[in-house]
C-alpha cells in the first residue's frame, strides 16, 4: 500500500525517491506514528517531502490514497507488511462482494480500474479548490467504493468530524509549479563566467610569495594580488507584448535571479523584431527609448547578446522596410538584426516555443537563418547549448 | 531530564513541528526547516538544546562561508611567522589545525546539537560540499591524515530563508518541514508566554488588527511575530486600552503606534493609501 501512494505521489508531481521513501518505513518501524492517521501524515511529509511548494500535491495525493482508511493507522505498529491495507479491505468486505470483484475481473482488475478513474477525476478537478467529487457511477459505487478511494466498511462518522489536516490544503498558494528551477539555470549559466583579477590586492599570492621568499634568502616576503571576480557582461534583449508576455516574466526571473552570476546584465526591450530603437523600462515604451546604434556605441562588444523572444510573426515585419506592427521602421528588421550581431559576436536566441514547431513557422526559419543557427528552446539542455555558443 | 522535545515554557512547537523534530532525533537525519521570517526557525535548535539538556553549537553561514571552515582551518600563515621566529611548536602540523563547528560538534562527549544558520546565504555549491559530513558524519583531515568520526551523531537543524534553492541529494539527505505562520490560537499561546497575564480583551482586539494588517494585499513586508510582540510591549507600555484598537469599520481604522508593525515605508505608505481611499468612498 506505501508503494502504491509512492507511486501516487510521483505521478502527482512530488519529486519523491527511493532513499526518502526508506526513510519513513525506518520511520514507521522506529514507531513514530503509531496513534493516529495525523501523525502518519506528518511523518510521511517530514520525511517525503522537501519543499513547501509541494506540500498541496502532497496533501492531494495523501487524501486520494488514504480517504477512508484513517482508523487502520491506529493499527500500525503492530503489522507492516507492504500491501496490508489492501488485504485488509478484501477482509471487510462481505462474500457477495467479494463475487461481485471476482465477476469484474479480480481485485487487481479493479484496482486498476478504480486508478484510472483516479486519474480522470484528478485531472478534471485540478482548476478547483476542492479534489472532491463523488462520481458514483456503475461498478464502484456497487460496492461501496468511492472514486476517491477505496472505502471499507467501518463507519466513518463518529471516528474524526473534523476536517482532516491534509483535506484543509493549506498549502495551495506555495505550489507554483515553474519547471525550469531558478537554481538550474544558475548551474546552466555557471559555465559563463570568466575570472579576472582587477581592483584592490586582498588575497595571498601563495606561489609568488613562495618564490619571492625564496629568492629573499627565506626572509618572508609577502605578496598579494586582487581577488577574482565574474567580469562577464550580459546584454539582454527580451521581446515583450502579445503572446510573449508569460514567457517573458519567466525569462526575467531567471535572468534577475542569474544577475548575481553576471558583472553587468542591461537589459532591453523590443516588440516582435528589434529595430533602430529599444526601451529598458517596458511602462516608458513611449518616450523611453534608446537608439539601437547608441546601444551598440553605449555597450562594447565583448557583451554577450542573448535576445529572448518567440519570433513568431508576419516576414514581413522581417524582411520590408515599413513592416513593423507597431510603428513606420526605414530600414527593414532583418538589417538591424545583422547589425547586432555584427556588434555582438557572441550571441543567442532563445525561443520559448517548443523546437519541434519551429519548422512550421516561416519567421523562425528566417530569423534562425540569420542567427546561423544559433537558436535554441528555453528548456534545460536547450540553455546550456545557449551558453555553450556564447562561450 | 525529558528524552522529547515538545516545545518549553518559552517556545511553542505545533503538534507537527514536535513529530518532525521526533523524526530527525530518532533516525539522525538533519533537519531542514524554512518558513516566514520571525517564526522561530533559529530559536527551534536553542530550544531543543536546552530542553533536552544538550550542548548547542551554532555554525552562522555568511556569503563568503566554505564548507571547509566548518571542518577545520590550516592556519598556513601563523605557521610560517612561527617558523621564522624558530619556535619548537612548528614542528607539529597539530598545532596550526583549527578546529571548526561540524569538529567541535563530533567531538562532543554527550549527543550535541548543531545549528546550521541561513544555509542558503552560502555559496551555491556549499551544500554539496556537506553531502559526506552529514551523511557518514566523517571527515578526512588531509594535513594530519586523520579521520575524524563523530562520537555521537549530532542532532543537525538546518534553517533557510529560501534564498536559493538547495540541491536536491543535499535534500533527500534531510527531513523537511516548514514552519507555518502561526494562526490565532497557537499566537496567543505564543503571546501568553511573552507577556503573562496580559489582559484577555487587548489580547485579542491586538490579534484582530494584527491578522487584518497581515491581510493587506501588496505590502512588501508583512508584519511577523516578532514586530506582533514589539508591539504589544509598546501598547501595555503605553497603557492603550483595548477599546482603542477597536473599530466599526476595520477599512478605515489605523491602529495606535502602527509603525511598530509596519517597517517599510511603502508600507505604511500604501497602508495609509488604503485607509484613505475606503474613508472617502464611504463619504
Amino acid at each position: 500500500m506505501f508503494v502504491k501512494f509512492f507511486f501516487l505521489l510521483r505521478r502527482h508531481g512530488v519529486p519523491v525517491t527511493t532513499t526518502e521513501f526508506l526513510s519513513l518505513l525506518e520511520a514507521l518501524q522506529a514507531g513514530l506514528a503509531n496513534a493516529s492517521a495525523e501523525q502518519f501524515y506528518h511523518l510521511a511529509r517530514v520525511c517525503l517531502v522537501k519543499d513547501e511548494r509541494h506540500y498541496d500535491r502532497f496533501d492531494r495525493a495523501f487524501a486520494i490514497h488514504f480517504k477512508g482508511a484513517e482508523e487502520l493507522f491506529a493499527l500500525l505498529p503492530r503489522e507492516l507488511p507492504a500491501d496490508w491495507l489492501e488485504s485488509t479491505w478484501i477482509r471487510e468486505l462481505s462474500a457477495a462482494e467479494k463475487a461481485e470483484i471476482e465477476a469484474l475481473g479480480g481485485w487487481e482488475a479493479l484496482m486498476e480500474a478504480l486508478n484510472k478513474r483516479l486519474e480522470e477525476q484528478q485531472e478534471r478537478h485540478e482548476g478547483g479548490n476542492r479534489w472532491i467529487g463523488t462520481a458514483g457511477t456503475s461498478p464502484f459505487g456497487a460496492q461501496g467504493y468511492n472514486p476517491e478511494g477505496v472505502r471499507i466498511g467501518s463507519d466513518r462518522s463518529g471516528h474524526r468530524s473534523a476536517v482532516k489536516v491534509w483535506d484543509r490544503r493549506d498549502f495551495a498558494n506555495l505550489d507554483d509549479g515553474v519547471e525550469l528551477g531558478t537554481r538550474n539555470l544558475k548551474l546552466a549559466l555557471r559555465r559563463l563566467r570568466r575570472f579576472a583579477r582587477r581592483g584592490a590586492p586582498t588575497e595571498l599570492a601563495l606561489s609568488d610569495t613562495i618564490d619571492a621568499t625564496a629568492r629573499a634568502g627565506g626572509w618572508l616576503d609577502i605578496k598579494m594580488v586582487p581577488e577574482r571576480h565574474n567580469v562577464v557582461k550580459v546584454l539582454l534583449l527580451l521581446d515583450v507584448g502579445g503572446s510573449m508576455d508569460e514567457h517573458v516574466r519567466i525569462c526575467e526571473e531567471l535572468f534577475s535571479a542569474a544577475r548575481s552570476e553576471f558583472k553587468h546584465l542591461e537589459q532591453y526591450y523590443f516588440h516582435n523584431f528589434p529595430y533602430e530603437a529599444l526601451w529598458r523600462d517596458n511602462r516608458r515604451r513611449v518616450d523611453g527609448h534608446i537608439g539601437t546604434f547608441e546601444l551598440m556605441r553605449t555597450y562594447a562588444c565583448d557583451y554577450k547578446l542573448i535576445l529572448v523572444g518567440d519570433a513568431t510573426m508576419s516576414p514581413y515585419e522581417i524582411e520590408v522596410a515599413g513592416g513593423s506592427v507597431e510603428h513606420w521602421n526605414a530600414e527593414p528588421g532583418r538589417l538591424w538584426l545583422q547589425r547586432l550581431l555584427k556588434a555582438y559576436p557572441k550571441f543567442a536566441w532563445i525561443n520559448p516555443v517548443p523546437r519541434a514547431r519551429w519548422r512550421q513557422t516561416q519567421s523562425i526559419e528566417i530569423t534562425r537563418e540569420l542567427l546561423e543557427g544559433r537558436m535554441y528552446p528555453l528548456t534545460l539542455t536547450g540553455l546550456d547549448d545557449a551558453i555553450g555558443a556564447l562561450g | 531530564m525529558p528524552t522529547e522535545f515538545r516545545g518549553t515554557e518559552r517556545y511553542i512547537a505545533t503538534e507537527e513541528l514536535m513529530a518532525a523534530v521526533r523524526a530527525a532525533i530518532v533516525l539522525s537525519r538533519p533537519l531542514l526547516i524554512k518558513g516566514e521570517p520571525g517564526t522561530g526557525k533559529t530559536l527551534l535548535a536553542i530550544e531543543i538544546a536546552r530542553s533536552l539538556s544538550k550542548p548547542l553549537y551554532e555554525w552562522h553561514i555568511k556569503s563568503t562561508t566554505k564548507a571547509q571552515q566548518g571542518l577545520y582551518e590550516y592556519d598556513a600563515v601563523s605557521r610560517l611567522r612561527d617558523s621564522q621566529l624558530g619556535e619548537s611548536r612548528v614542528m607539529d602540523i597539530r598545532n596550526y589545525i583549527v578546529k571548526g563547528n561540524l569538529w567541535e560538534a563530533f567531538d562532543c562527549d554527550t549527543q550535541p546539537v548543531l545549528l546550521i544558520d541561513e544555509i542558503d546565504k552560502a555559496d551555491i555549491e556549499f551544500p554539496n560540499d556537506l553531502l559526506r559530513e552529514l551523511d557518514r558524519m566523517e571527515f578526512h583531515v588531509y594535513e594530519t591524515r586523520e579521520t575524524i568520526r563523530a562520537k555521537h551523531r549530532p542532532i543537525i537543524v538546518i534553517t533557510s530563508n529560501n534564498e536559493k534553492e538547495l540541491p536536491d541529494a543535499f535534500l533527500r539527505r534531510c527531513f523537511f518541514h516548514y514552519i507555518r505562520f502561526p494562526d490565532e490560537t497557537t499566537m496567543s499561546r505564543i503571546i501568553d508566554v511573552h507577556f503573562p497575564g496580559l489582559k484577555r480583551d487587548l489580547l485579542h482586539e491586538a490579534l484582530a488588527v494584527f491578522y487584518r494588517l497581515r491581510d493587506t494585499p501588496g505590502l512588501k513586508k508583512k508584519p511577523t511575530t516578532s514586530e506582533l510582540l514589539d508591539w504589544i510591549k509598546l501598547l501595555v507600555a503605553e497603557d492603550i486600552p483595548p477599546e482603542a484598537l477597536r473599530s466599526e469599520d476595520a477599512r478605515k481604522f489605523i491602529p495606535p503606534l502602527y509603525g511598530a508593525l509596519l517597517k517599510n515605508e511603502q508600507d505604511v505608505h500604501l497602508f495609509e493609501q488604503l485607509v484613505f481611499l475606503s474613508r472617502r468612498n464611504v463619504r
